[in-house]
């Protein structure tokens, strides 16, 4: 399976799912329509000559300042052919949600609950969109850009206080 | 058949509003058997488990956060400590994938001696596995005879990299210093010892009927639901399925060895652990393969000669003004990739260790994200465990083999 091929195999199946494609350092990664992608992923996986089954990696990516802002990045493999290929889905600023893949790729569970609680990306028909990493009372999304980069300041008996003042807990 | 991953909150919150028969028990965070920080959340039925959820991020130090704000080759030494078994793969899966991104050739030798320290290192890592999954089972010799070996594999690093384990010695564009002379006669001492080291460890626990019962048949799952929830290395090697990066899309001139993927049939605590054997075997023979290449080809490069890359050698400082301005540039600034991304997979001892690293054309990555294979591996777990006995979980929870500084990076 090379890219050229598989590229004119999507575009003969599904002539409108993909937004645009890339050669980039020899892999192939394709820009895919929010409301294809689930088409194209399950399609990818059950034609038989092709055989993307196993889906290696999903992320999210925060491109702050580009519009649309969002990104994620999904890597699926054919154990078949032995090839990898790469769907970005890109996802507005305000309320980026994307649907999930865990119907299809249960493996997509953890990895689309990362993407949540770091970068506060939704995936429609998720079974359990939970923090996965961070506590649940957690406010923010760290890995965005616009999240500073600081250390949590540790609570003493002397400043206490003024910690816990403005944890998610302080109002109960 | 549908495969469930639960969450902790799905076993306790029947359990809290009283509507549940079942007892939710915790094993965990501080708990000997789960090999680290890990909670895992059980429901129990008497003594055998209905339902488990493995509660994370207890280790959670944002590592891919903090790799944004440091230069590339700054940021090596954060990929040591997300699997702290195995720092040496962190570090050639991140410097492959910014390699890619910079387009930029790699020495022979320094390629060599990379595969070379990575099999080392996946013994290391699977010592400290048969060990502790030994120690677990209370086979308790078998733990000291694991780490008596590991320690000679520690001192092969801390000579070449003078650190026992966070190493940083696979460097962005090769690696960090020049291999010293007494490298090849140690690891040629620990080659010729290993073969009947690991004959040792089998003949302890292979064909021993404690560790039979406590390993067959436990924890089965089959190729198809190994796929599906994403497990990889061992795990997925034991079901049947025969996919190792290193034959599928290799790397480092890994195609150029010559060795054997192992694979079980049933997919049981058993299989894993005889696949993880045979693994070890096979490391002994790549690595004996890359110590025969290493010695024929005698002193060379052991980093590239892009100087855009890599320093310039510090006798070319004192000849050249443009080897002072390369110089200088890397150690204030350091290099700019190209706009773009790349994504790069490895064979680590605990499964497929990807990482993904997008440059928007400065010095300091845009976003670098680590598909951690202990982390996936995890969701796995109550697959495996539902309808056996607490006991039987903490044999699968050891044969899944997680590392939990990699679970939460």
């Amino acid at each position: 399976m090379d890219h050229q091929s598989l590229l004119a195999r999507i575009t003969a199946q599904l002539p409108d799912a993909l937004i645009e494609s890339a050669e980039f350092r020899g892999d192939l990664s394709l820009v895919v329509r929010p409301e294809r992608y689930l088409e194209l992923a399950r399609w990818l996986r059950d034609e038989p000559d092709l055989g993307y089954t196993f889906l290696e990696n999903l992320c999210g990516v925060d491109y702050l300042g580009r519009d649309p802002r969002f990104e994620v990045v999904v890597h699926l493999v054919s154990m078949q052919h032995l090839h990898r290929v790469c769907l970005k889905l890109r996802l507005p600023e305000a309320e980026p949600h994307a649907p999930s893949l865990t119907a299809l790729f249960p493996t997509a569970n953890y990895q689309e609950r990362e993407a949540y609680d770091l970068l506060g990306i939704s995936f429609d028909g998720h079974p359990s969109l939970r923090r996965i990493l961070l506590p649940d009372d957690w406010v923010g999304h760290p890995q965005r850009k616009d999240h500073p980069l600081v250390e949590e300041e540790i609570a003493f008996s002397f400043n206490q206080e003024r910690i816990y003042a403005h944890k998610p807990f302080a109002n109960e | 058949m549908t495969l469930q991953i639960p969450t902790p909150h799905e076993i306790t919150e029947p359990a809290i509003a009283g509507t549940s028969d079942t007892m939710v028990l915790n094993m965990g965070p501080h708990h000997p058997s789960t090999h680290g920080v890990l909670r895992l959340v059980l429901e129990l039925d008497g003594e055998v488990v209905v339902n488990v959820a493995p509660d994370i991020g207890f280790l959670h130090t944002g590592i891919e956060k903090t790799m944004e704000s440091k230069t590339y080759q700054k940021a090596v030494v954060l990929t040591d400590r997300m699997d702290y078994l195995a720092p040496l793969s962190n570090n050639l899966a991140y410097a492959l994938a910014v390699e890619k991104l910079l387009d930029v050739e790699i020495p022979e030798r320094a390629q060599v001696i990379r595969v070379l320290l990575v099999e080392l290192q996946r013994i290391s890592s699977h010592l400290v596995w048969l060990g502790t999954h030994a120690l677990d089972l209370a086979a308790m010799s078998v733990f000291l005879y694991a780490f008596r070996e590991r320690e000679q594999i520690l001192d092969i690093f801390e000579l070449v990299s003078g650190a026992r384990l966070m190493t940083s010695y696979i460097r962005i564009g090769g690696l960090a210093y020049e291999l010293p002379a007494e490298f090849l006669p140690t690891v040629d001492a620990f080659l010729q010892i290993m073969p009947a080291r690991i004959d040792e460890y089998e003949a302890l626990l292979t064909g021993n009927p404690l560790w039979l019962e406590r390993t067959v048949g436990v924890g089965v799952i089959d190729g198809a639901s190994a796929v599906a929830l994403g497990l990889t290395g061992a795990n997925l090697r034991a079901t049947g399925v025969p996919y190792d990066v290193r034959k599928a899309m290799p790397y480092s001139g890994y195609e150029s060895y010559d060795f054997e993927i192992p694979v079980g049939k049933a997919g049981d605590t058993y299989d894993r652990y005889r696949v993880r054997m045979a693994e070890m075997r096979q490391s002994v023979k790549i690595a004996r393969q890359a110590w025969e290449r290493l010695s024929q080809m005698g002193p060379g490069d052991y980093q590239t000669r892009d100087r855009k890359v890599a320093p310039p050698p510090k006798s070319e400082i004192t000849q050249s003004m443009e080897s002072l301005i390369h110089h200088f540039k890397l150690w204030t600034e350091g290099f700019k990739p190209p706009r773009g991304d790349a994504y790069v997979s490895i064979e680590s001892p605990r499964g497929i260790l990807g990482c993904y690293v997008v440059s928007d054309g400065g010095p300091k990555p845009w976003r670098v994200h680590f598909r951690a294979p202990s982390f996936i591996n995890l969701q796995g777990l109550a697959q495996m465990a539902k309808g056996r006995l607490v006991a039987d979980l903490v044999a699968l929870t050891a044969s899944l083999d997680p590392v939990l500084g990699e679970v939460d990076r």
